[in-house]
């Protein structure tokens, strides 16, 4: 048991590091530490220009395979890029959906003529992609699937109607993946589809949703017979859920050492703030400020236990809690940010709502213990997969 | 379709923060045999004991698993492992509560030899220790909090002499020999601490048995009345201050103590789960309420986070070991690990006798023995708070902005 990263390893880190100081500058300046949870919303047309930068200089997808782009990174290489690119504080990700989610899984489950015609935009940063998943109705039960899939026989496309919700950054996205149900009959995870639309066609609207800190990187998606060609479904149809689930799977360790650093950036800034206004004389603030920088480092070690893989082979106890653990400790961050910032955590940067970095921080985590499956189902999953207790008695589907 | 997202990346994965196969082979060996001699009947009767473990038992684990030597050199005797290898076993130990004075020898004198003994010393006394004597740190005096010394190191007609007392000397009323913590003012006319090589029958030198609340694990009390001493019993055999080393000595020795908090967090999980699977009410297992899950879920949280909180200061134990980090890493370490166990132990402990309902509070069951560990081992060596601060004072009280 060791706890380094190997020395190519390390040498890794000083090439991403050097490059990311010689280009995240400039024009790019003033998108470092912008577009992260809570900020999507903001410098979108810079951010965009940055990931075909990125692009350019073969920083996306560096986890793809070289046949389609990559740099068929170790997981390790993936780890160190996502940390340096972070520590510099480089900008969210307007392509991480594309990159980390719908490439991969065309890679492993997409036709050659679907590679051949999606991944390179995505690799270049051209194209944004966002994902169809929740329904309004649906909330973490996502097989509750109501959006339809009908095959129109005669124009030979299929037809797609319903809506979807929570859609990170629709307005800006070129495509999306869409789960629908192309069996009306069947329930549950049985007889849908995993599709990819184009969302520049006259059957999506997109509506934002305006958050509790006045900013919108949420989306209400409507679609009234928007249409997918045969050539655009990945799997056959009734084949969606396991698709959806192996893209599921894609989201795994590798991107969570970088939103740790993002964490350490914002832990600092609170560090920093205290020294500067007194807070760090207040007995009890600094009990808080030690436990959050506990649960940051154990959070690292927890995250480098998945990364190694089990000793034995079996189910991973310490990656199903990972979900639970960083957003009870994030949305602990926030309420201390606002309690080392004091009365003045009351006082907005100008009107009509513009708030700082730690008050978004503040507001936002109280979105991180819902998305992505509420607290509440992640103690389900590991009381079910890692505990062996039995199901709770559900409904009928 | 199956799901074959491993066929996407596979790549090597050489981030090694995991057992290796010989330290699977020393936890499973650990636990084999804890599991096997520390049942719930041979714990209670342990208990009893006058010294507060079976003597036998004690003689088999130093002579034929030869734990105490797991992290002393193999030039000195021993097997030459290291910290991650002594908390593989210590977690092992504190899983099946363990009555024995492995850690006061392993983890609370081994360690002090090591840091601060001259090479003589080190080569005599780790020798009693591979022997199978006990040997303990004497640190504390009446203050709880902190490590106030109330022992002092004088110079008088007979020579140097220790006056004072010394608490929560864990085994000390059995221990062969004794490592004491006194105040010392030096040459220099800096007052700060020395350490002492006593041996147990000293003339001077008086023994108290501290009844326990957790009786799995014995602490007595030492006074000194005029304890005349030598040169050679001074640990690295020049009178100079110890402060430093002594900082460093419990920082490893927390370390060991949160491996023990890690198997009893884990252990209180687990009774619990098996113990709630089998319990019906209205009809069905509670087990299957959410209520209860949720509760099992946050303990397993704990108990894997402590772990790897564990795992990480093992390995920082190790490395200033072998001097590749500073006392200040590893004091950030060992704060990080004792703070977040200790909490994780007594939480998994208590929420263990609430999900066993009314026979949580009864003696039958194991849980409340955890309980009392669990308390026992928070208190021992620096509370989660005492640590808190201690990191605090190196985030927020240095001049350098992060």
């Amino acid at each position: 048991m060791k706890l380094r990263f190997s020395t190519s390893d390390e040498a890794f880190r000083v090439e991403v590091a050097n490059w990311l100081r010689d280009n995240l500058c400039g024009e790019f300046e003033s998108i470092r530490f912008r577009g992260g949870p809570g900020d999507e919303h903001s410098f979108v047309e810079e951010r965009k220009a940055w990931e075909r930068r990125l692009g350019e200089a073969g920083w996306t997808c560096i986890g793809w395979p070289r046949d389609w782009g990559g740099r068929a990174a170790s997981i390790e290489q993936q780890v160190v890029f996502n940390e340096e690119y972070a520590r510099a504080g480089g900008p969210g990700r307007i392509g991480h959906i594309g990159e980390t989610l719908m490439g991969p899984t065309l890679i492993a489950y997409g036709s050659e003529a679907q590679k051949n015609k999606y991944l390179p935009s995505i690799r270049s940063g051209d194209a944004i992609w966002c994902q169809g998943y929740s329904e309004p109705s649906a909330g973490s039960d996502l097989a509750n699937v109501k959006t339809k899939a009908v095959f129109d026989e005669q124009a030979q496309v299929w037809q797609i109607t319903g809506q979807k919700v929570w859609t990170s950054l629709a307005h800006e996205s070129q495509y999306c993946f869409v789960v629908a149900r192309t069996d009306p009959q069947a329930k549950g995870h049985k007889g849908l589809g995993f599709f990819m639309l184009d969302m520049h066609q006259p059957g999506v609207t997109i509506r934002p949703i305006e958050q509790l800190t006045g900013t919108s990187e949420f989306n209400e998606v409507f679609f009234d017979s928007a249409v997918c060609s045969v050539e655009d479904i990945v799997g056959k149809p009734g084949e969606g859920w396991q698709v959806a689930m192996a893209l599921l799977g894609f989201e795994r360790g590798v991107s969570t050492l970088g939103q740790q650093m993002l964490f350490q950036n914002e832990f600092n800034d609170i560090v920093q703030l205290a020294k500067r206004n007194g807070a760090d004389r207040d007995p009890m603030l600094r009990q808080r400020i030690a436990e959050a920088h506990i649960g940051l480092r154990i959070m690292r070690y927890n995250t480098l236990r998945v990364l190694s893989g089990s000793d034995e082979g079996e189910l991973q106890a310490e990656g199903m809690i990972y979900k639970l653990y960083w957003s009870s400790w994030h949305r602990n961050l926030g309420k201390l940010a606002m309690d080392v910032m004091g009365s003045d955590s009351e006082i907005l940067d100008a009107e009509p709502y513009e708030l700082n970095r730690l008050q978004s921080m503040f507001l936002f985590t109280r979105a991180d213990t819902i998305y992505g499956g509420t607290n509440q189902i992640q103690r389900n999953l590991i009381a079910e997969r890692a505990l062996g207790m039995p199901r709770e008695p559900r409904g009928n589907n | 379709m199956k799901r074959q997202h491993k066929t996407f990346t596979a790549p090597e994965v050489t981030v090694e923060f995991k057992f290796t196969d010989e330290q699977i082979m020393i936890r499973d060996t650990a636990e084999a045999f804890v599991s096997e001699v520390s049942t719930s009947a041979a714990v209670r009767s342990a208990m009893l004991e006058p010294a507060g473990y079976d003597k036998d038992l004690w003689r088999q684990i130093s002579a034929d698993m030869f734990w105490q030597a797991l992290p002393i050199p193999e030039a000195l005797g021993g097997l030459g492992l290291g910290y991650v290898e002594l908390a593989a076993t210590l977690e092992q130990t504190g899983r099946f509560l363990l009555c024995s004075p492995l850690m006061a020898t392993a983890a609370l004198a081994v360690p002090a030899i090591r840091l601060a003994a001259s090479e003589e010393q080190q080569a005599h006394y780790l020798g009693r220790i591979l022997e199978g004597q006990v040997a303990t740190l004497a640190h504390v005096g009446i203050q709880t909090h902190g490590s106030h010394i109330n022992m002092q190191a004088k110079i008088t007609d007979q020579g140097v002499c220790l006056n004072g007392l010394s608490r929560h000397v864990l085994n000390g009323q059995s221990a062969d020999f004794f490592i004491i913590a006194a105040e010392e003012t030096f040459a220099s006319g800096e007052l700060g601490v020395s350490l002492w090589f006593v041996d147990s029958n000293t003339q001077d030198l008086s023994v108290k048995v501290l009844p326990t609340m957790d009786q799995t694990r014995r602490l007595a009390e030492l006074q000194c009345d005029n304890l005349v001493l030598s040169p050679e019993q001074r640990l690295g055999g020049v009178a100079q201050c110890q402060a430093q080393l002594l900082s460093s000595i419990l920082d490893l020795a927390a370390i060991a103590v949160s491996a023990e908090q890690v198997g009893g967090a884990q252990q209180s999980l687990d009774i619990s789960v098996a113990y709630i699977k089998e319990r019906v009410q209205f009809g069905r297992t509670i087990a299957s309420y959410q209520a209860i899950k949720h509760k099992c879920a946050d303990m397993m949280l704990k108990a894997e986070s402590a772990r790897s909180g564990l795992y990480y200061a093992a390995c920082i134990a190790d490395e200033f070991l072998a001097g590749v980090c500073d006392a200040e890493t590893l004091a950030e370490a060992a704060s990080i690990s004792k703070a977040y166990s200790s909490e994780a132990f007594f939480f998994n402990a208590g929420c263990g006798i609430q999900l066993h309902g009314g026979v949580g509070i009864t003696s039958e069951y194991d849980i409340q023995l955890y309980f009392k560990r669990a308390k026992a081992l928070e208190s021992f060596l620096g509370n989660a708070s005492e640590h808190r601060e201690r990191l605090a004072k190196q985030l927020l009280d240095s001049e350098v902005l992060l």
